[in-house]
């Protein structure tokens, strides 16, 4: 497996920064030698940041006429060879939808950074938000999977960007970093480490590019320019490339291998942490901003005599479902928070069985507070 | 001469996409032919279509590095494949429909950043893969599946356009002149800019059964007729008012 432990390239040691410029060092550091994009808040920081630093090492730049040309210069990026990513938020991820499924249909590895905004349509441009939840699974056509991991702080802006490329490269498919505005605007301490982890893309010469033996298999990724006589298509295709648009079995064989390369593979990829679960009685399910208050009310909570923990998702996508009815087993109860009308909320409920879910929904462009998850849990006493 | 072109094509590839009488078949022969003539390195080229009937000109027919790509979205994608690997070169071939209604916003930028990209634009004038509907390109008055009475709008006049966005290079070419056209495509192959070729192409099965061109020799001929360059016109003689200038339209 072509993950190499390397020299971290960008300033290690204890830096002050904001999380979209952390995410951008992120990027860098991860190996990122394209990015594509378009103006929008609150995520243009990144763009600004990319041009500014990555360029200098090497790295292209492209401000494009709008998302669609972003995204879609950023998977040709990605098939000339480069680690290749985009930043938007809302009405910018509605844009690069089709494109999205192009990346996850034709196995290319792009990372999309959304910096979460109060929508839907233009919103509160630079208010918080955290409803593209579903967007980044479900907005284009047709069935396919991602990767989406949920930063909590400036320190998860750098870490999860190396690792939505990390995954992004080794599996194949579209990784996001579902960052909101509270956390991109967000200026904190993060601590650089010397030393970080990357994969570098899988390449066997003369391999299918589109396909393999296994029915949950991650086919080998040349570039442009290497001689294979790449054919990548988005219609359906075969495992070299030829487009089979007659023949059930084409297409079948491959709508399925791309979901199964990711979903089999959740044991590797799912990350979460747990705060006081051990003797819970009522489980706060949140990832994002949303869990800092979640942690500080459960803290509180405890002092105050209730037998509460905190689960923290890190991944959202693929979703950790048998980890919901794990923890349900032991719980008499879930509150969810989420800056939202509810949607990682389904989602527990789906897994939680007979334990009963809240959901606290805020959708007014701020963050929830400790004191609102505080109220909702004094509910569940 | 023919024959000597295989080598460019994939030997998986037996048969040819287009309907009888299409224009895109000698398209590619003259294209196939540019790029023998200037011995272009196939393994350091990528062909970028996007979604129609011209968009399978290249794919998956040539035997090099092809992109697929979106409806509209060709040009979006060859910006990144050029900007991350400037080795490559990097051609562009899709229809009008494509480049220049869903996909026009890519074009006009693409042409102001003038990167280097190579674009052919095959314009048939219609929408020819979804059935003949009316495209930017149809002709005011002529019939499509959109336009039972007659296109009430005026087509764009692609050479402006592009020149207009700011490429450097700019063409007007029609399968009914093909050496002229190879010339054309030669020299935007060979441009280190953004460089735009249009290429008249007769739609028969969708066009022309539409309107009065009852046959591919029909369509040919009236094609023929249209077209003019400035050198090959009489002074004497008036050309017909929706005559098509052909010729290299550069500063």
């Amino acid at each position: 497996m072509p993950l190499t432990t390397v020299t971290n390239p960008v300033k290690a040691g204890s830096r002050y920064l904001s999380g979209n410029d952390a995410a951008a060092e992120g990027a860098i550091a991860a190996g990122c030698r394209f990015y594509g994009g378009y103006p929008i808040t609150p995520s243009s920081e990144i763009m600004e940041y990319m041009s500014r630093k990555m360029v200098p090492r090497g790295g292209a730049f492209l401000q494009m006429e709008d998302e669609i040309a972003s995204i879609s210069s950023v998977v040709g990026a990605s098939w000339s060879g480069a680690k290749a990513m985009t930043a938007t938020s809302g009405p910018g991820l509605s844009l690069m939808q089709e494109c999205l499924g192009y990346a996850a249909f034709t196995e290319t590895p792009v990372v999309v950074v959304d910096v979460q905004r109060a929508g839907p349509c233009t919103g509160q441009a630079t208010k918080v938000g955290a409803g593209d939840i579903m967007a980044v699974k479900w907005g284009s056509h047709g069935d396919y999977q991602v990767v989406a991991l949920s930063p909590w702080s400036v320190q998860e802006m750098f870490s999860l960007t190396v690792e939505a490329f990390n995954l992004s490269e080794r599996l194949r498919v579209p990784a996001f970093l579902l960052a909101e505005e509270a956390t991109g605007h967000l200026r904190e301490r993060v601590d650089l480490p010397e030393t970080i982890e990357i994969y570098n893309r899988d390449y066997t010469p003369g391999q299918p590019v589109f396909g393999c033996a296994e029915a949950d298999g991650i086919p080998s990724m040349p570039c442009f320019g290497a001689g294979e006589k790449l054919m990548v298509t988005g219609s359906t295709h075969d495992q070299w490339g030829f487009r089979k648009t007659e023949g059930p079995e084409f297409h079948d064989r491959l709508v399925r291998r791309l979901s199964r390369k990711v979903l089999d593979r959740k044991a590797e990829i799912c990350r979460h942490e747990g705060y006081y679960l051990d003797d819970a009685e009522v489980v706060v399910v949140a990832y994002g901003f949303t869990a800092r208050s979640a942690l500080r009310a459960v803290r509180q909570a405890r002092q105050d005599g209730m037998a509460v923990g905190l689960l923290r998702l890190i991944t959202i996508w693929p979703f950790d479902g048998e980890l919901i009815s794990r923890v349900a087993q032991g719980a008499r109860g879930f509150l969810v928070p989420e800056m939202n009308l509810g949607q990682v909320d389904g989602l527990v409920r789906s897994a939680a069985g007979d334990t009963p879910v809240k959901s606290l929904t805020q959708v007014n462009g701020s963050t929830i507070s400790p004191a609102s998850i505080l109220a909702a849990l004094g509910e569940m006493r | 001469m023919a024959r000597s072109m295989e080598k460019y094509l994939r030997p998986e590839v037996k048969t040819t996409p287009f309907c009888p009488g299409c224009g895109h078949g000698v398209l590619m022969g003259a294209l196939l032919r540019a790029m023998d003539q200037l011995q272009l390195d196939m393994e350091k080229t990528v062909f970028v279509s996007g979604i129609g009937c011209a968009a399978w000109i290249p794919s998956p027919n040539f035997a090099a590095d092809t992109l697929h790509t979106l409806h509209g979205r060709a040009v979006a994608f060859a910006s990144g494949v050029k900007a991350a690997n400037p080795d490559l070169k990097v051609i562009v071939i899709s229809g009008d429909g494509d480049l220049t209604s869903i996909g026009g916003n890519h074009l006009i930028h693409a042409a102001r950043r003038n990167q280097e990209l190579t674009v052919i634009c095959a314009n048939n004038m219609i929408y020819g893969m979804t059935g003949g509907q009316m495209a930017p390109t149809t002709p005011q008055g002529h019939l499509t599946a959109t336009s039972v009475q007659g296109n009430p709008y005026r087509a764009f006049d692609l050479v402006k356009l592009v020149k207009g966005a700011g490429a450097p290079y700019v063409a007007r070419g029609s399968v009914v002149r093909p050496y002229d056209l190879i010339g054309y495509l030669k020299k935007a192959i060979a441009s280190p800019d953004f460089a735009f070729v249009e290429v008249l192409s007769p739609c028969p099965t969708q066009y022309g059964r539409r309107n009065k061109l009852d046959s591919p020799g029909a369509m040919y001929d009236r094609l023929g007729q249209l077209c003019r360059t400035e050198a090959g016109n009489d002074p004497a003689c008036s050309p017909p008012e929706d005559a098509l200038l052909l010729g290299e339209f550069n500063d």
